[in-house]
């Protein structure tokens, strides 16, 4: 029996089930809420689900437009797809629509209801930035969130805060219009908007937990798929460190800021910030340690 | 892909299937016989090699093992792509033993546990005029194509050649029935 190099990360796993049973228990308490708002919750719900849905629905064409992004074909962009091809025999799995957008930010993503709808967009700053295999390595990061169906679990995810947001909003209309004396419909509408608020500020944090344990789960992927996670980790590098660290004003009319600026950017990155809670994408030091233990997964024999 | 997969963000990397490579010889007789397309005796095996220190041990293995055994020479390439090419070239043209030497790669690789770095195997032929043709295997999903590059028009495939090989192989081998997959290797080793 041939042996497997491609284990799963059980940690990794065991956080993202405890994300989602979080999220799981939002939707429990939310329903309640529902329940207690009565009649007009249907009303809510229904809006909130079908908006949802259409962003769902829509979410190859909706992000192409709004990142100003073309469809390329084949004989547009050879290598690109040249690439796309190879990563996805591999994979074994559908070949997803290519674009590019232009824009000098260098960024990727992907989208798309269903592996057969997506579409992986590149930026043209991407594509000055990176060498052959780094970008190999953000095309396969890009599949393994199509591959992983991303999108769609994070729609899902993401419904509870869109619910509470709307029930917020709604429960507030509902204590304005209504008559003042009626004591009792006030508190009701009072408990509704304090749970739902509630339900928003967890749901929120909630969701970016899983979309940073998302993208930990197609780095992850990606590395395993090509084979390079030094690949990854270099493109990783020059993504998220480019625009931070490369300045873009001359050095004579900073030396008053960079005489204070240099040592706290360095020091302090392992301190306790709220910014990790409400971030979603995890901060690149974990990124590129993952993908140094995969390497020296790889590389044991 | 499982919908516990989809849930937790991790997926099984794809199993090569093997076996299929030994239905390449009497394929390739049909191709002879029908279009006149001779078999040129090299087949090669793509994949991307990872890096570290293991893959690069098991590769030299590999290659010793192929030359030790008084066979088939063997090279070894990379494309422009990253990926590498062992081409097994027979002299007279045997494709038989072509196919084992590329199976015995092929199960080299997926012992050592690198079997999902398998990209595609391939088996090359020459028509009339010195046609380039190749039967590409998709280790992956476990299917043919052909690949006729056009000669001397840039990236030009014959695609009338290409679904005719299609159609004359179809009860042989299983034959990639989706379009989009047939990608082309232009230039690659051992076309």
């Amino acid at each position: 029996m041939a042996r497997t190099r491609y284990g799963t990360d059980r940690g990794l796993t065991a956080r993202m089930f405890g994300t989602l049973f979080g999220l799981g228990l939002m939707y429990v308490l939310l329903a309640a809420v529902l329940y207690a708002f009565g009649f007009s919750a249907i009303f809510i719900l229904g809006i909130s689900a079908a908006l949802l849905f259409g962003q769902w629905w829509f979410s190859d064409t909706l992000s192409l437009k709004a990142m100003r992004a073309v469809e390329v074909t084949p004989e547009q962009a050879p290598q690109l797809h040249a690439v796309v091809d190879r990563l996805c025999a591999m994979a074994d799995m559908p070949k997803p629509r290519v674009g590019i957008a232009d824009s000098d930010a260098p960024n990727a993503f992907a989208t798309g209801r269903s592996p057969n709808r997506s579409v992986v967009v590149v930026t043209t700053g991407l594509l000055r930035r990176l060498d052959r295999d780094e970008l190999e390595g953000v095309l396969a990061h890009e599949l393994s969130h199509v591959a992983h169906r991303d999108v769609t679990v994070m729609t899902v995810a993401s419904f509870t805060a869109i619910l509470a947001g709307f029930m917020v909003r709604s429960a507030m209309w509902g204590s304005m219009m209504r008559d003042r004396r009626d004591q009792n419909t006030a508190l009701i509408f009072f408990a509704v908007m304090i749970v739902s608020v509630l339900v928003y500020f967890i749901s929120y944090l909630l969701i970016n937990a899983l979309s940073r344990y998302r993208e930990l789960g197609a780095d992850r992927g990606a590395a395993l798929l090509t084979g390079q996670p030094t690949a990854l980790a270099s493109a990783l590098q020059k993504i998220s460190g480019d625009m931070a660290t490369i300045p873009t004003k001359d050095i004579r009319q900073m030396e008053a800021v960079s005489a204070f600026a240099f040592a706290p950017a360095v020091a302090g990155k392992r301190e306790f910030t709220l910014e990790q809670w409400f971030s979603t994408h995890p901060p690149l030091e974990k990124r590129l340690a993952q993908l140094a233990k995969i390497a020296g997964e790889l590389g044991q024999r | 892909m499982g919908f516990l997969d989809a849930v937790l963000g991790r997926r099984k990397p794809a199993r090569p299937n093997l076996d299929s490579l030994f239905a390449v010889p009497s394929a390739a007789i049909t191709v002879q016989a029908a279009l006149d397309f001779v078999p040129t005796g090299r087949t090669a095996v793509a994949f991307r090699a990872p890096e570290g220190r293991a893959f690069a041990d098991i590769e030299a293995e590999v290659r010793a093992l192929l030359d030790a055994e008084g066979g088939p020479p063997v090279d070894l390439a990379e494309d422009g792509y990253g990926f590498d090419w062992i081409v097994v070239r027979t002299d007279p043209v045997d494709v038989a033993a072509a196919v084992t030497d590329a199976h015995a790669v092929n199960t080299s690789l997926v012992e050592s546990g690198f079997g999902p770095q398998l990209l595609c195997a391939l088996v090359s032929f020459r028509g009339p005029n010195d046609a380039p043709l190749a039967l590409v295997y998709l280790f992956k999903a476990g299917t043919f194509y052909p690949f006729a590059p056009e000669q001397g028009a840039g990236q030009q495939r014959n695609n009338v050649l290409e679904l005719q090989v299609r159609d004359l192989l179809q009860g042989e081998l299983p034959i990639e029935k989706d379009l989009s997959r047939w990608f082309a290797v232009w230039d690659a080793p051992g076309l």
